[in-house]
């Protein structure tokens, strides 16, 4: 068999997969968060008239727009991967997968792309009911999206609804069966959860980096961070809460993965322990160096004290996914919820104190932590995938089967392609995130990204004086003066 | 019914094919042009133009690529791996290009600028040269075994491919060129009626090329163009091409005539080479091995997606003519910049 640096063309694939993948969704977990964030700024901005809000929105807007500008482009390299890497599986799991994914092109992409220059550049010339509605329209845009896209994922989980025939395709015979499959509602909720917990934890950590900056007299900068500290607080005991249902989902329909994830080789008859740290060990089937606290996780799944619970032992090892890819992962993901928990008890506590800018120990750990909704979100990515292996529809496709007939080394060259490129292109556009987040939002903010807006013919500054656009949207440094200030 | 289906999906897909090679043509033609516009204003002015609806056109792209993973799975299975190299320089071309649109504003100095225009020209260059030759790919052929791709990994790079390559620059480079003369007045106008001349020029030389080399690729080809009586139905192809190639030639040369009239041409231009493609594949998908009743999706599926298709289509297209309404005129240089 053909290889490239010892790995065969399978493997390399699902490296290319979850390597486009994982550096894909870091940009839609950001946009579907700050799409409805943006929607709220701009809804306070035209309820209140506090130009505090617009100056929030044009701040945010540019980072949304990069942002979502790379979530495009790295998009269309995954509408793509399914036919160049896994034809076995197009071919097989089309009829059923690309349907929704159509029905997510049509209800999402054009949606979020069609109404999203007017959002970037449009607030003057369609004015500002229209404007909102095409920010609304972003935001809806990327939930359907999101919808969709875990619809597919849901079912590749725990697919039904099918038939198969004798060319070995799946053939839808119940659409409803097919779009919500059991565990559909409840990646839905945790996926969606996840990105505004995401977001929160970007726009609070920018805050808080602008206060200690010495940025605290700026009223943006105030807004932001309080708006995420109420945002942390709501979301992330409901995420926990939502994280923990779909677990008891997962034990239901995917046992072994949850055995994987707990760490449990064997089989606990008279109930299973939690294991908090521990060296997985497969090919011996046990957990060296173990932590545990009997009984718990038992208890955890709702099965009582003494709750049987199933562990790898009771499937063929070449049905076990990777123990310690997802023992691991899930760990990282359950620990960082859990310090968003407490960030947000600190920050309500803090607040209730009166002293939600003046702790410069909380805006450290919610600098530190910025990233963290990032970090959990690839994180539960990767239990959820490696977790179901070998099968790529779980119970029915495996992996294996799934994969293209190309040479090892096609695919290897376009993986080394793909991890060159995608660092240095993605690598420069989160420099200028970065540098766009570390700029405190101006207090003389003007409309729309700096540089860049369309302006047609018959928009002179003049004109827009004479519309009360400048002064409605405080975008010049005086009503003299309908220059831009910058 | 599972026939009319499967017909109306071909025709539902090659609509989106061609509304994407019609809009995102033109804006992957203004980074072909940008090594003739070298002048920073002049560059601002072209990205302005298309800033706010490129992520509109660049979605049929996904519509086309999702359409036949959903209608034509088999179809998807094989051309995707069959022309794997150009599939992958063409996605990671076009994130070059996409995120030029954005990059280019933040680059803080002249060298990031400079780095940046040269993304914008080489992705939308190279994309452009990708999707011609995967259309050359699929034309000459494409050697399938049982549901697989069964060819070498070099079968897509032909002296007949590279034709087509060059071809669909040419033609992107002309409709770039007319938007241009559509959206900007004066000097920078000038320079894209002469570049419209020299892409329409080339654009024709590889319409002239590729259709006398399509015959003799499969004698399917070559009956269906060049035998009798068939010829006297499909010669009012080339008869039409030519008759829009002289009068774009003239809209052209002469300067008169609204400003619109050059794209309009160029695009008929476009249907016709489509309409031309479509005379030579029906009824495959995958010549000479595939047919569009052979790949198609079962009807569940079909049927499924087109209800959905038959509502939406008509409601996107009307917003998306909606944002091109709202940034309809020509733009102001003098305004783009600071």
């Amino acid at each position: 068999m053909d290889s490239f640096l010892g790995l065969d063309a399978t493997i390399l694939a699902r490296i290319q997969f979850g390597f486009t993948v994982s550096f894909h969704f870091i940009f839609p977990a950001i946009s579907i968060g700050l799409a409805s964030y943006l929607a709220v700024l701009n809804a306070l901005y035209l309820w209140k008239r506090d130009a505090t809000y617009l100056r929030l929105f044009n701040f945010w807007v540019k980072i949304f727009a990069i942002s979502f500008a790379m979530g495009v482009v790295s998009g269309i390299v995954m509408s793509y991967q399914f036919g160049t890497n896994w034809s076995g599986f197009s071919d097989k799991a089309g009829p059923v997968v690309g349907p929704l994914m159509a029905y997510e092109v049509l209800t999402a992409f054009f949606l979020e792309a069609g109404f999203l220059g007017i959002m970037l550049f449009g607030r003057r010339k369609v004015g500002p009911g229209l404007h909102m509605l095409a920010t609304l329209m972003v935001a809806v845009g990327t939930a359907i999206s999101a919808t969709w896209i875990l619809s597919v994922n849901s079912w590749m989980q725990t697919p039904q609804g099918f038939a198969m025939n004798e060319a070995g395709q799946f053939v839808p015979e119940d659409w409803w069966a097919i779009v919500f499959t059991p565990s559909f509602p409840y990646r839905l909720a945790h996926t969606l959860t996840a990105a505004y917990l995401t977001t929160a934890f970007i726009v609070g950590g920018t805050g808080a980096w602008h206060l200690l900056r010495g940025h605290g007299h700026n009223p943006g900068v105030r807004t932001m961070v309080s708006m995420a500290m109420w945002m942390i607080v709501v979301t992330a005991p409901l995420q926990v809460m939502v994280g923990h249902e779909h677990g008891l989902n997962t034990l239901e329909h995917q046992p072994v993965k949850i055995a994987a994830m707990e760490g449990h080789f064997e089989s606990h008859p008279d109930g299973a322990p939690l294991i908090l740290f521990g060296l997985p060990d497969q090919a011996a089937g046990e957990m060296r160096y173990e932590i545990s606290i009997p009984h718990l996780s038992s208890v955890i799944f709702g099965l009582g004290w003494t709750g049987a619970m199933e562990g790898l032992d009771v499937v063929p090892d070449a049905e076990e996914p990777p123990v310690a890819v997802i023992f691991w992962s899930f760990r990282v993901m359950v620990g960082l919820g859990f310090l968003m928990v407490g960030a947000g008890l600190w920050g309500l506590w803090a607040r209730w104190r009166g002293a939600l800018y003046a702790t410069p120990m909380l805006w450290r750990a919610m600098v530190a932590m910025g990233p963290s909704g990032l970090v959990a979100v690839i994180a539960g990515w990767i239990t959820t995938e490696v977790g179901r292996q070998p099968y790529v529809v779980y119970g029915q496709l495996r992996t294996a089967d799934a994969v293209s007939p190309l040479g090892a080394s096609a695919v290897g060259w376009s993986l080394v392609a793909f991890v060159v490129i995608y660092f240095t292109v993605f690598g420069a556009g989160v420099v200028y995130l970065l540098r766009l987040m570390t700029k405190p939002p101006e207090l003389n903010e003007r409309e729309g990204p700096d540089e860049g807006p369309i302006r047609t013919a018959g928009l002179t500054p003049h004109q827009m004086v004479e519309d009360g656009q400048v002064e409605d949207g405080q975008v010049g440094t005086g009503r003299g003066d309908p220059r831009p200030a910058e | 019914m599972a026939i009319d289906l499967t017909l109306a999906w071909a025709l539902l897909l090659a609509f989106a094919v061609f509304t994407y090679v019609v809009l995102d043509g033109f804006d992957l033609g203004l980074g072909i042009l940008y090594p003739f516009f070298p002048k920073k204003q002049d560059r601002d002015l072209m990205m302005n133009s298309v800033a706010p609806v490129w992520d509109g056109n660049e979605t049929w792209l996904v519509l086309g690529g999702g359409g036949l993973f959903a209608a034509f799975p088999l179809a998807y299975a094989i051309i995707l791996p069959a022309t794997y190299p150009l599939i992958i320089a063409m996605l990671l071309a076009l994130i070059f290009r996409g995120v030029a649109f954005e990059f280019r504003w933040r680059a803080g100095r002249p060298f990031s600028a400079w780095v940046w225009d040269g993304a914008f020209i080489g992705g939308s260059t190279l994309a452009a040269l990708c999707q011609g030759m995967i259309l050359g790919t699929l034309l000459q052929g494409i050697e399938v075994e049982g549901r697989a791709y069964a060819g070498g990994w070099w079968d897509w790079l032909t002296p007949f491919t590279l034709l087509c390559g060059v071809s669909v620059v040419a033609g992107y480079a002309l409709l770039g060129a007319c938007w241009l003369n559509i959206k900007t007045e004066g000097a920078i106008q000038i320079r894209a009626r002469v570049a419209a001349r020299l892409a329409g020029l080339a654009t024709v030389a590889g319409i002239v090329g590729v259709s006398a080399a399509t015959p003799f690729l499969e004698t399917a080809y070559f009956e269906r163009w060049l035998a009798w009586p068939g010829i006297l139905e499909v010669a009012i192809v080339p008869v039409l091409v030519a008759a829009l190639t002289l009068w774009l030639a003239r809209a052209l040369s002469s300067g008169k005539g609204p400003d619109w009239l050059p794209m309009l041409l160029a695009l008929g231009l476009f249907l016709l080479c489509f309409a031309g493609l479509g005379v030579s594949m029906w009824p495959y998908v995958i010549p000479p091995a595939v047919t569009l009743q052979d790949a198609a999706a079962p009807e569940s599926s079909q049927m499924f997606m087109f209800v959905g298709a038959v509502v939406l289509v008509p409601i996107i297209l009307a917003y998306t003519a909606y944002a091109y309404w709202v940034f309809r005129g020509k733009l102001d240089p003098d305004e783009g910049y600071h």
